[in-house]
């Protein structure tokens, strides 16, 4: 954590890069031809579309569509069976988890998964990569470095949460904070890599309203730092509101995509919601 | 000294030696989640790592190089840290209880191992007369238990104050985010496979550099001093102490081993001398409703786990 960060947001303090500091966009990340399959269940089954660099993309479509099998094939949770995933060009369909998150791609989960017996200040503290103080004899031969680096780090950490309105319970344990309230500090944890990419799998879901506006509202504001957004939600609402552009997937193919409006006008969009898969 | 001064010196001896180990499987299983059931069997070969290296060369064994005692032990553990690799890479991809399986059966096999190599290990005789160090600078035995003392507890303050250091700090923090949640740490750009053999080699480097300390203490090695009780024992131990704290590692070896040679004691003293020889089952009883007991009421053991890890985020 010893890189400098330029000046963010005057107003709430917090350093993302916005995108007319980087000049050109970045955060482009494309899907070709991506198939996951479990067994003979191809779960997903051929997929290729594009989120654009500092758009938010939606990803939508009924239940079992692959929506999540995709996410976890992006993210590099799941190996891919076939295709490519790129991101700003470079290739990160093979590579595992935590090297598609050194790439600059950060998700967050359907049912958050916080550092439960660890506090929010620690579970957004934890984020930044190569600490001194991960190595455990730094502690013994360089304890300044480690103080120095972590004074840092919690204080853009303390900036992350009261971004994401979480300072009163930065305090407490990440598994007695409410559902709405660690999909936040999901939140919180992606911004704190500063990330070009963040996926999103339905933030909304389970959330109490007052929390989705923050939720959205928060969204909306990175985004127009040049925050590249991909965001499955079943909220729609939400999706129809928020989105520059709609995927939308049906058992594990796209079978459809365009603005909002377009989307919503297609018959077999209609169908795959209404009438049984399309198939 | 008194007959009992001298037996608590004993006692202590054991027991800090204990906490050694308890502390090691603390960064295994209370920081990182480990689920390390084959403690005993480190322990052994950082005992008969050390006991090979420190003993007399004789006929009959391989080995015997008559090493200086610290480097003998240094030896034994860095023995401990191979295994511990060799054992890691084999198993580390298990999850929990199968993992506890596959190192349970590994502290038997190197048990069985000591028990049959005869030639390296003395088979179950084990290995006997090994020098102890600066021994001969003592009128009395006494007056050494006392020196050993010394030593052990020294050693055991220098492990806890370099786990104490080392865990009250982002390396603490990402164990316990392994422990917590492999799968987002993962997603946070963490190996968590790669967390984990570190942690596991290292917790079973700190157990052979226990067994080392023991040898050097009784002078011999026997296949006896590492059945597979001694691993419930730690275990028992760090779960009355309560895991995920260094403090609560110490507590629990010395509270734990109290209670088991006061019980020893109680059987010999009180139960009829024809049941003596069954007598012995009775604490392995004790330790078993310990972990249970603790388990339902007291969970976090007597001194649980802070809520910050890192002391920078306090």
């Amino acid at each position: 954590m010893s890189e400098s960060l330029p000046p963010g947001d005057s107003a709430s303090g917090l350093s993302i890069r916005a995108s007319s500091a980087e000049g050109a966009r970045r955060g482009r990340l494309e899907a070709a031809g991506v198939v996951k399959t479990f067994g003979a269940n191809r779960a997903v089954d051929g997929v290729s579309f594009a989120a654009e660099a500092g758009r938010i993309t939606g990803l939508i479509g009924p239940n079992g569509a692959g929506k999540t099998t995709l996410f976890n094939a992006i993210a590099g949770e799941y190996a891919l069976d076939g295709g490519s995933v790129r991101l700003d060009g470079t290739e990160i369909g093979s590579l595992p988890p935590y090297r598609v998150f050194s790439n600059g791609l950060a998700r967050t989960f359907q049912i958050p998964r916080p550092f439960a017996g660890m506090t929010v200040l620690e579970n957004v503290m934890f984020v930044p990569e190569r600490q001194a103080g991960e190595r455990f004899w730094n502690s013994w031969i360089r304890p300044g470095t480690v103080a120095r680096e972590e004074r840092q780090n919690r204080e853009r950490a303390r900036e992350i949460i009261e971004f994401c309105g979480l300072l009163p319970v930065e305090r407490q344990l990440a598994g007695s904070i409410s559902g709405g309230q660690q999909k936040l500090v999901e939140l919180a944890r992606a911004l704190m890599a500063d990330p070009k990419v963040l996926l999103l799998d339905e933030p909304g879901a389970g959330v109490n309203p007052a929390l989705l506006d923050t939720i959205v509202d928060r969204i909306v504001e990175l985004n127009k730092r040049g925050l590249t957004f991909l965001i499955i939600e079943h909220n729609m609402d939400f999706i129809m509101s928020l989105c520059d552009h709609i995927v939308v997937m049906a058992t594990g193919r796209v079978i459809a995509e365009g603005t909002p409006k377009e989307v919503i006008a297609q018959p077999q969009v209609i169908e795959a919601y209404l009438g049984g898969a399309v198939a | 000294m008194t007959g009992f001064a001298a037996y608590l010196v004993f006692f202590l001896i054991v027991a800090l030696t204990y906490s050694i180990v308890v502390m090691g499987l603390n960064i295994q299983w209370g920081y990182t989640g480990l689920f390390n059931a084959g403690v005993v069997g480190f322990f052994a070969i950082g005992a008969y790592g050390t006991a090979i290296l420190v003993g007399p060369d004789r006929a009959h064994l391989i080995g015997g190089f008559g090493l200086p005692f610290p480097l003998a032990v240094l030896g034994g553990m860095a023995l401990c840290a191979l295994a511990a690799l060799i054992v890691g890479l084999a198993t580390l991809r298990l999850r929990e209880e199968y993992l506890a399986i596959a190192t349970f059966g590994i502290a038997i096999s190197i048990q069985l191992v000591a028990l049959n190599f005869e030639s390296l290990t003395g088979g179950a005789q084990g290995l006997v007369g090994l020098p102890r160090p600066l021994f001969g600078l003592f009128d009395s035995p006494a007056g050494y238990n006392l020196f050993y003392l010394g030593v052990v507890a020294v050693m055991a303050g220098l492990v806890y104050w370099a786990l104490e250091t080392a865990v009250r700090s982002p390396w603490g923090r990402l164990l316990k985010a392994v422990r917590e949640d492999e799968t987002a740490a993962r997603s946070l750009g963490r190996n968590p496979a790669r967390v984990r053999l570190e942690v596991f080699v290292l917790g079973c480097v700190l157990m052979g550099l226990a067994g080392g300390l023991y040898v050097g203490f009784i002078g011999y090695v026997s296949p006896l001093d590492f059945l597979p009780i001694l691993t419930f024992q730690i275990w028992a131990m760090l779960i009355v102490g309560g895991s995920g704290n260094n403090r609560g590692a110490i507590v629990g070896a010395v509270g734990v081993w109290a209670l088991w040679a006061m019980s020893g004691l109680a059987i010999s003293r009180f139960l009829p001398v024809a049941y003596q020889s069954q007598g012995g089952a009775i604490q392995v009883i004790l330790i078993g409703l310990l972990i249970v007991l603790t388990l339902i009421f007291r969970p976090r053991g007597l001194i649980g786990e802070a809520e910050s890890v890192s002391k920078h985020a306090d």
